[in-house]
């Protein structure tokens, strides 16, 4: 099985490739249209800034096959800024909107009551969606690793399979059909991480 | 609930971990990686790797190290010593690190933090500040005119230049600059083992609203429960205390646990 690992120059490829490696899968570290198109499922790291990670997907001219493999329905998994992108907006944008794929926007965390912005370190998990292939075997008292101010806000609850608490409950994990997005680093959270790539790569 | 977190650092010298670590059973304890691998394995929940060549020929070679412990390890961890170019940032975030630690680049370029937190995200910039307590001199003057009594300065240059800065109304201003993280060093307590600066971290933890890695003079246990109980601090970061095994990680997190403190075991 091939994994294209989307390289738009926005974030860690390299622990995500690897990761799925370990699993058996091929990682294609790539932002070319025909070699993402000729894998059997994507991921979509990301980090840095929501404006500047739209503009590169758009200047690499990489959003419309996105999307199209969305639609042909390979499973797709986004990562911290690569699952914000998926909404139709976030309040960190001043210029750019998302890619739309998942209904809903991009809020940021107040740092009101002692709330520390960003949200960093490790936190837990509370599954919503048991049946989500992502979460397989995932237990209630998981903990994983997060590194981000702003949160998603799905305007559809049941593409909810996880919530997290920081100040509120939010949506951690997501999953809409065959597309899946995690807030958290996953490959960067030690056993529990990797148990979800795992299922990303043998289950989804 | 958010776990306080137990940190790590390692100095780094062309590409080689310094600074002795003594733990048995590493066929190799200068390699980053598998020092890396010992700490993820006792439950670490951050590691800092601090580059104390930091020269511009010796980047590429941190660059790759990067890499290489990214693809070996699945755990978060911060790149510091001696970054000040937007450059730089983007080549190690891009190479696998969570985070990238700014010191005396962001002093002396204030908007090097405002730059990198605009085009990467508060969340991967953590501004380290070293600060050191002024004390009146015996005219009852005080060594820095900016500076009152019962206040800290801030160094630079690893310590060794003082720059007058006070080090509260620094993190403030770095938290307003868009930092995501305060990396804060006590110069008094490092290396005393006495336990950490609980004076400095309460005051800076109050200052600001992001979150505050202690850092220098851990020597107990009891030592990281006060950092946490009574300084606020959002993660304590220790070297030589775990580098020479006196407590492993999980003998801390352990000890913590007990008494109440939310980790992660």
């Amino acid at each position: 099985m091939k994994i294209a690992i989307i390289d738009y120059g926005m974030g860690n490829i390299h622990s995500v490739a690897k990761a799925v490696a370990l699993f058996g899968a091929r990682p294609v570290i790539t932002n070319k249209k025909n070699e993402i198109s000729s894998c059997d499922k994507m991921v979509l790291p990301g980090v840095g800034a929501f404006d500047d990670a739209v503009l590169e997907l758009e200047k690499q001219d990489l959003i419309s096959v996105i999307k199209e493999q969305v639609d042909q329905k390979k499973a797709f998994l986004g990562i911290c800024l690569g699952l914000q992108l998926l909404f139709e907006s976030s309040q960190e944008a001043k210029i750019k909107r998302g890619l739309g794929i998942l209904s809903g926007r991009v809020v940021k965390f107040r740092p009101e009551s002692g709330l520390k912005v960003p949200h960093m370190g490790w936190n837990d998990l509370k599954v919503v969606a048991g049946n989500c292939p992502l979460l397989d075997g995932i237990t209630g008292n998981s903990q994983v690793y997060f590194c981000h101010s702003y949160y998603p806000d799905p305007a559809d609850k049941s593409a909810i399979a996880a919530t997290t608490h920081y100040g509120l409950e939010f949506a951690s994990v997501l999953w809409k059909d065959n597309v899946y997005g995690a807030q958290f680093h996953p490959e960067k959270s030690q056993a529990t991480g990797l148990k979800m790539i795992k299922n990303f790569v043998e289950r989804c | 609930m958010l776990s306080k977190r137990i940190i790590p650092c390692l100095d780094i010298k062309d590409g080689r971990v310094v600074k002795g670590v003594k733990f048995l059973g590493l066929r190799d304890a200068g390699d980053p990686v598998e020092v890396a691998r010992a700490y993820d394995q006792q439950g670490a929940d951050e590691l800092v790797f601090l580059d104390i060549t930091a020269s511009f020929e010796n980047r590429k070679t941190l660059v790759a190290l990067v890499q290489k412990i990214a693809q070996n390890i699945f755990m978060p961890f911060t790149v510091g010593g001696g970054i000040g170019e937007i450059e730089d940032i983007r080549n190690i975030l891009n190479a696998g690190a969570e985070k990238v630690s700014v010191n005396t680049q962001a002093v002396k370029f204030p908007q090097l933090i405002s730059d990198a937190a605009r085009r990467f995200g508060s969340q991967c910039i953590v501004v380290a500040i070293d600060a050191k307590k002024i004390r009146k001199t015996e005219g009852g003057r005080q060594k820095a005119e900016k500076l009152s009594a019962d206040n800290w300065e801030v160094f630079i240059n690893g310590g060794r230049t003082p720059t007058g800065i006070d080090a509260l109304a620094w993190a403030e201003k770095v938290a307003r600059l868009g930092a995501g993280e305060i990396l804060l060093t006590s110069m008094d307590f490092d290396g005393t083992k006495d336990g950490y600066d609980l004076e400095l971290t309460k005051a800076v933890t109050g200052k600001v609203d992001i979150p505050v890695i202690a850092s220098g003079g851990a020597g107990s246990l009891e030592d990281f429960y006060n950092v946490f109980a009574q300084a606020g601090a959002d993660a304590a970061l220790a070297a030589s205390l775990f580098h020479y095994q006196e407590f492993s990680v999980k003998q801390v997190k352990n000890y913590l646990k007990e008494r109440g403190v939310a980790v992660r075991l």
